[in-house]
């Protein structure tokens, strides 16, 4: 008891030493005020691919179809071949190692409870945060079932959508191998003939600069 | 007549593309984008010995502008967009115009923008950021809240992963604006992320982060741990004013030297958890496809990098003789320790002089006195950062990373000098 209490003492003196007279020896401002779980959970929308997140319900492919007919065939196309420069969400199968690949939501996204995540945050795009629980998960179903990932008749919940492996789920490397180039700094006679390789003139895309967009 | 109005600045400046064209056609270069550029005075009246208007009559008075604006003769100086790049300008970038602006700080009007779903319109009365998650309590800060928490000011670029990536299957665009203009560099004025959990305590098992906006597009990133106690800021203030809308008005996130896209704007919402999110902007987007068809992931950091912003496609040589050769240098790393300038494509290069501060994670400007002898001439610059690390040529990137890459393109950029002083984008094998 008593060499307890002298170590105590003893730690204490340290603290005292380390801490400087000028600085507030608290650890907490106590700013901010406590949240309750009702308020938090119109704003916790966030899903992770352990499916941590992912709310009550369920929807099917067949009801994410006329939903997808109303609300984005016109920007990712009928069939989600994607139009202008909105976003492909099918196919693009085998075009990963090409010089033109097409990175989908069959072909690249390594989770399929992303999309419940992005649909439910970001979609549709201009009425985000619009669409129930139902109605993201029969969205997430048919767009899966466009990449031959679900069958049609397929009804997902926060289970059944957790527990889908998507084609590309190894498709990610890590960690960051980067800086991957180690190069030395040359100084003199660093090359010999330098050949010019491309020209931006020859592809002309850039805009019209002098066009002021302000003022 | 002297006070030129905003229209007399746009025709004098249509009559110096006239001009260059004609120049054109004389010396047989080639230029096929036009600038602004400094002009041939446009009333001889002005210039001595006669004495100009605005040295006789009054001008404006100290109510007339309560919150100034750039000269009207400046007003070519602005942020563009390439609108073929995107499917909307809502969901789309704008770039920094690089060329005409001095020293490391970009004015807060002209910090590049990229937004997801547009620019939120946000009564700072009505914001609230939440963190809660693996804490000890979870809490709800108002702005006035955070602003009341002890402050830092922090300088710091924001860079784009993407910037540069429209140049990674060759040179693409006629501009350091859009080569490079998805950078900026302000003063960022905020709470350390770290008093922040401080104040809400963070659980043993907490590593992640995910911050999230306000905006339409909730954009999301998982941050690591490590980083957020390192160095990152919940913001308010840029250049010593409040944000702009485009920028986060009224709270963003700063994730110093990570790609822009993590520097959440518009944050509402950190959660704290034992992994990461794996949010669309970290797999979909955002990742770095290599020839194997496997992609990269959470490649955060920018790395070093530099350009030369005069010359350049927007700042063309007016005659033989003394040139300066300035551009800019940053690295994701910390500092910059060395930038070298080549005129002969990378055979023989100098060190160029540091002017201005040299600040961890932020624009390092660097000068370079030249004199040029009128004939065609390769520029680059190659900076080095405290690391060691040496800026690479594009052929060591494809060589790595192939040539459909999007994102981290840090390579030494090359301007082709023509024999009239005019400047076009090229890259070298």
């Amino acid at each position: 008891m008593f060499n307890c209490l002298k170590r105590i003492t003893a730690v204490s003196l340290i603290l005292l030493a380390l801490t400087p007279a000028t600085t507030l020896a608290v650890d907490r401002l106590g700013i901010g005020s406590p949240v309750d779980g009702k308020t938090l959970a119109g704003w916790d929308i966030d899903v992770r691919p352990d499916g941590q997140g992912l709310p009550a319900g369920q929807g099917s492919a067949v009801d994410g179809e006329e939903l997808y007919l109303e609300k984005c065939a016109a920007c990712h196309g009928e069939f989600g071949e994607g139009a202008g420069r909105y976003p492909v969400l099918m196919g693009g199968y085998e075009t990963l190692t090409t010089a033109d690949p097409e990175k989908t939501v069959g072909s690249y996204w390594p989770y399929a409870t992303t999309l419940f995540d992005y649909i439910r945050r970001a979609m549709p795009f201009g009425d985000a945060q619009s669409l129930s629980a139902k109605e993201t998960y029969a969205l997430s179903a048919y767009i899966l079932f466009m990449n031959d990932i679900v069958t049609e008749d397929a009804v997902l919940d926060g289970a059944g959508l957790a527990a889908i492996k998507m084609p590309n789920r190894d498709g990610f490397i890590g960690p960051d191998p980067r800086p991957d180039v180690l190069r030395k700094a040359c100084m003199k006679d660093c090359k010999g003939t330098i050949e010019i390789r491309s020209f931006a003139r020859k592809i002309a895309v850039t805009p019209e600069l002098e066009k002021a967009e302000a003022n | 007549m002297a006070k030129q109005k905003p229209e007399q600045a746009r025709t004098r400046s249509l009559d110096r593309r006239a001009f260059l064209k004609g120049s054109v056609a004389v010396v047989g270069s080639v230029a096929t984008v036009a600038y602004p550029g400094v002009s041939q005075a446009t009333n001889p009246e002005n210039l001595p010995p006669h004495v100009p208007e605005w040295s006789q009559a009054l001008g404006d008075g100290v109510d007339v502008t309560p919150y100034g604006q750039p000269s009207t003769y400046e007003n070519t100086v602005v942020r563009r967009n390439v609108p073929w790049l995107t499917a909307t300008p809502e969901s789309s970038i704008s770039f920094t115009p690089l060329a005409d602006l001095q020293g490391i700080i970009t004015p807060n009007g002209l910090h590049f923008c990229r937004h997801h779903a547009g620019v939120a319109d946000i009564n700072p009365e009505d914001h609230r950021l939440i963190i809660h998650g693996l804490v000890d309590r979870q809490l709800m800060f108002t702005m006035a809240d955070i602003k009341r928490m002890p402050a830092v000011s922090r300088i710091h670029f924001v860079e784009c992963a993407a910037n540069g990536g429209m140049e990674w299957r060759g040179a693409q665009l006629e501009a350091v604006q859009f080569t490079h203009g998805m950078i900026s560099c302000c003063e960022w004025t905020g709470v350390k992320m770290s008093t922040l959990l401080d104040e809400v305590g963070i659980k043993p098992a907490a590593k992640w982060l995910l911050a999230e906006g306000a905006d339409a597009a909730g954009m999301t990133r998982s941050i690591p741990m490590h980083k957020a106690l390192e160095d990152c800021i919940v913001v308010y203030a840029q250049n010593g004013e409040m944000l702009r809308p485009e920028q986060g008005y009224p709270l963003r996130l700063l994730v110093p030297g990570w790609e822009g896209n993590m520097s959440i704007k518009w944050l509402r919402r950190i959660e704290v958890g034992d992994q990461p999110w794996h949010t669309r902007e970290e797999t979909s987007k955002y990742t770095d496809l290599m020839p194997s068809g496997k992609a990269r992931q959470f490649t955060w950091f920018q790395e070093c990098n530099s350009v030369i912003t005069s010359p350049s496609m927007e700042k063309s040589i007016d005659g033989k003789g003394f040139v300066e050769i300035t551009g800019l240098a940053w690295t994701g790393q910390g500092k910059i320790k060395r930038v070298d300038v080549s005129v002969d494509g990378g055979k023989n290069w100098q060190s160029a002089q540091i002017d201005g501060p040299v600040l961890d994670k932020a624009l390092t400007r660097f000068r370079m006195a030249w004199r040029w002898d009128g004939k065609p001439a390769l520029l680059q610059s190659r900076a080095i950062d405290e690391t060691g690390y040496v800026q690479p040529e594009f052929a060591d990137l494809r060589r790595l990373r192939g040539e459909w890459s999007i994102y981290h393109n840090n390579s030494i950029h090359t301007w082709k000098i023509n024999t009239g002083g005019d400047v076009e984008n090229v890259q070298l094998s």
